[in-house]
């Protein structure tokens, strides 16, 4: 049960999205021309920007240090608002609850705003199977839904899907369109998306939203986006379910306040997103509208075993997806690659706390450890050294391949031995250079496919450089 | 080891990619320190830096390594290395390594501040601001990351080229972005890091730069060998190597004249 785990197949998965021509289109133009660019340039825009990211950091820092207090107390103002607060300890237990909360409300159709968590933890294919229809309302994922797909990019969740694709699948769906409208442009789309869904948010008995901040000192949970599908999904229906995890916890509004002005423009590059939506328990009776009912369910599926660890510090993480968008490999194979349902450097560090290293241990492993992902994350988060330290507890597992063990286990023999190291060197990269001869390069070369594959090795040049400055500081 | 009293001394970690496959970017950085006035030594207990045990979990070996590499230079007045990524190796991550040995602590740490990259001790440490040497071509120069993000190695190497007569810098788009090489990256997961090291081959062709530069053998390996693969003929040669003068040895890669 739960979102399918394919990981595993990390390189077979790679492969398939490499040779995905409508992928690869969609990832050069939207993060590698897109994001990045706007993201520079809101933080150029902003001389604070810098000292803003040590701020959130330390934000952060100071909750996650003492989160059971704060967690604590948003629960206490949650329930002094007159809503609820649910402790799910797993991705079963958090369904579960939901589960619940909607057959008690009697509900047969939830609307959903964009949640990442609900993704972690299945919750629409869970909904479905138990009878109730759930419906998502941000037009990337409502796009994806259609298409039996999970998101690609924790910001961007259709980013793989191009405009013609969207228009097929909606052809396909909304059986009442007629054939002749024009769809071919994004606005056509939208408006498309827009009416068919304007129905389904009115109709929605629970509405189901994520959280971007969850505020201790008031037991407002935020959200942001651009479409203001969130808003209809969480005043529109009875019930509104928020599904966050536990890290999502700030001290205050301020403090929120203070990372949202790093979120957006580490994200798209925009000041503020076009909705923060602040929500603080149910319907008052003198408010116009809102909920009946306010539920949080607070998400651990194994944040807490991380804090205090080193890998505590992946919990600062607010999901703007800076690191992947700048990362060389996301950029290659977009998010499905990876197997699970965060992508990219933060997901190579989450999943494996979460489904295991024994499965993951590709994510973490498939970095060139280039350093960019660390350099725009607004949490400052180490994300490299975070990747090593699972590369440490896949070695010391042993969950590496049994060749890779042994190459490294010759290699190390020989580095930790100067002199023999030097000896076997100077015989063999004189042979290897006589081998590759005038054409000074090999194209394909024994135990050496990995690099031939693709590009040519260059062939040394000959004696060593130890045998060379030896032989002329020394005579030999 | 001091043979003046105004002399600098320098370890050279000529690192395991120059000693193995490309010696003269050694000697080319030996040259460029003795001309800026450095005594340059190069210990013969020396391997590699111990990457690809690091980066691969093997702490224990990674540590084992660094310190034989500290025991064969922490007595020279700097330790210079021609690669920003080994350079970073020892700078940064040794004492990381060794942060919780109480007899090694301490001594990562006075070794890591000797350490730097080789155009970044130049310039930052001796305050070289020009070099003798020539190169009438357009030449286009690959940030490689560790050297660009750990260290901040980014203007002193177009600061010397800048001073290389008949030389011209054509910045490429995106030279600031990883080439894919990565270590063991490039032969584990090889597809993508062919489809990474495409994107910057591309983006060099696109400069019409005659000849490639960069700081470190392990990116320049897997650009040149890109390069040949598609056919084109970019020479491709570490930044030392033309800062140095000594750029009549063939390219990396490239096609070896005969001896006459």
């Amino acid at each position: 049960m739960g979102v399918e785990i394919t990981s595993p197949n990390f390189k077979a998965n790679a492969r398939e999205a490499l040779d995905d021509n409508s992928l690869q289109k969609a990832l050069g133009l939207t993060v590698e021309k897109g994001f990045i660019k706007k993201r520079r340039l809101a933080a150029d825009a902003l001389p604070e920007f810098e000292a803003l990211r040590d701020a959130a950091r330390d934000i952060k820092n100071h909750t996650l240090d003492h989160l059971d207090l704060y967690i604590e107390a948003f629960e206490k103002k949650v329930v002094e608002n007159g809503g609820h607060v649910h402790f799910a300890e797993d991705a079963a237990a958090a369904r579960q609850i939901a589960l619940d909360i909607c057959r008690k409300a009697g509900a047969r159709t939830v609307t959903k705003g964009k949640s990442m968590i609900t993704e972690e933890v299945g919750l629409n294919d869970f909904l479905q199977e138990n009878g109730i229809v759930p419906i998502e309302t941000d037009l990337g994922e409502y796009i994806i839904q259609l298409r039996g797909e999970h998101p690609s990019h924790i910001i961007a969740p259709a980013i793989h899907v191009n405009k013609a694709q969207v228009e097929a699948e909606f052809r396909r769906v909304h059986t009442a369109l007629p054939p002749d409208r024009d769809l071919r442009e994004p606005e056509s789309l939208l408006a498309e998306a827009r009416g068919i869904l304007r129905d389904r948010f009115l109709a929605a008995d629970v509405g189901v939203t994520g959280a971007n901040f969850c505020v201790a000192e008031t037991g407002t949970t935020i959200i942001v986006t651009n479409e203001g599908n969130g808003d209809l999904t969480q005043t529109l229906p009875r019930v509104h379910v928020v599904f966050a995890s536990i890290e999502k916890i700030v001290p205050t509004l301020e403090d929120a306040s203070q990372i949202l002005r790093v979120l957006a423009r580490s994200a798209t590059g925009q000041d503020m997103s076009v909705y923060t939506t602040f929500s603080t328990g149910p319907k008052r009776p003198e408010d116009p509208d809102g909920p009946e009912e306010f539920h949080v369910i607070l998400l651990d599926n194994g944040r807490s075993a991380l804090l205090g660890t080193p890998f505590q510090e992946m919990l600062r993480c607010i999901r703007c997806g800076a690191c992947m968008n700048h990362c060389p490999v996301y950029q290659a194979i977009g998010g499905h690659a990876y197997g699970w349902v965060y992508p990219g450097p933060i997901g190579s560090v989450l999943t494996p706390a979460v489904i295991g290293i024994e499965q993951s241990m590709h994510l973490p492993s498939a970095s060139t450890f280039c350093g960019r992902c660390e350099g725009v994350c607004p949490m400052r988060i180490p994300l490299p050294k975070l990747m090593r330290l699972w590369r440490d507890k896949a070695h010391d597992e042993k969950v590496v391949p049994t060749a890779q063990r042994f190459g490294l286990g010759l290699w190390v023999l020989l580095a930790r031995r100067p002199k023999l190291y030097h000896l076997a060197m100077s015989v063999g990269m004189p042979l290897l250079a006589a081998f590759a001869g005038s054409r000074g390069r090999f194209r394909s070369l024994p135990f050496a496919g990995g690099w031939t594959r693709h590009r040519d090795l260059p062939a040394p040049q000959g004696r060593t450089f130890q045998q060379q400055w030896r032989a002329r500081r020394f005579g030999r | 080891m001091n043979s003046g009293p105004e002399k600098t001394t320098v370890g050279l970690f000529v690192t395991c990619l120059v000693d193995l496959m490309r010696p003269s970017v050694g000697f080319a950085a030996v040259k460029l320190m003795e001309d800026a006035g450095c005594v340059v030594e190069v210990p013969a207990a020396q391997t590699c830096c111990g990457q690809p045990a690091f980066n691969s979990g093997d702490r224990g070996n990674a540590r084992v390594i660094a310190m034989q590499v500290i025991a064969a230079f922490e007595a020279y007045d700097h330790v210079v290395a021609p690669s920003g990524s080994c350079a970073g190796m020892l700078k940064l991550h040794y004492p990381e390594l060794l942060a919780d040995d109480p007899g090694w602590s301490a001594r990562a740490e006075a070794f890591a501040a000797k350490v730097h990259e080789l155009t970044s001790f130049l310039v930052d440490v001796l305050g070289v601001q020009a070099v003798s040497a020539d190169y009438g071509e357009t030449v286009t120069y690959h940030d490689s990351c560790s050297g660009l993000r750990e260290l901040g190695v980014r203007d002193q190497p177009r600061l010397l080229l800048d001073s290389v007569e008949g030389l011209s810098l054509t910045e490429m788009e995106n030279a600031d972005v990883c080439c894919g090489f990565g270590g063991l990256f490039c032969v584990k997961y090889s597809d993508i890091s062919n489809a990474i090291v495409a994107k910057k081959t591309d983006k060099i062709a696109a400069t019409g730069a005659t000849t490639l530069l960069a700081g470190d053998l392990g990116c320049l390996m897997n650009m040149a060998g890109k390069l040949s693969r598609e056919g084109r003929t970019v020479a491709v040669r570490h930044v030392a190597e033309v800062l140095a003068g000594m750029a009549d040895e063939t390219p990396i890669g490239g096609e070896r004249k005969a001896k006459g």
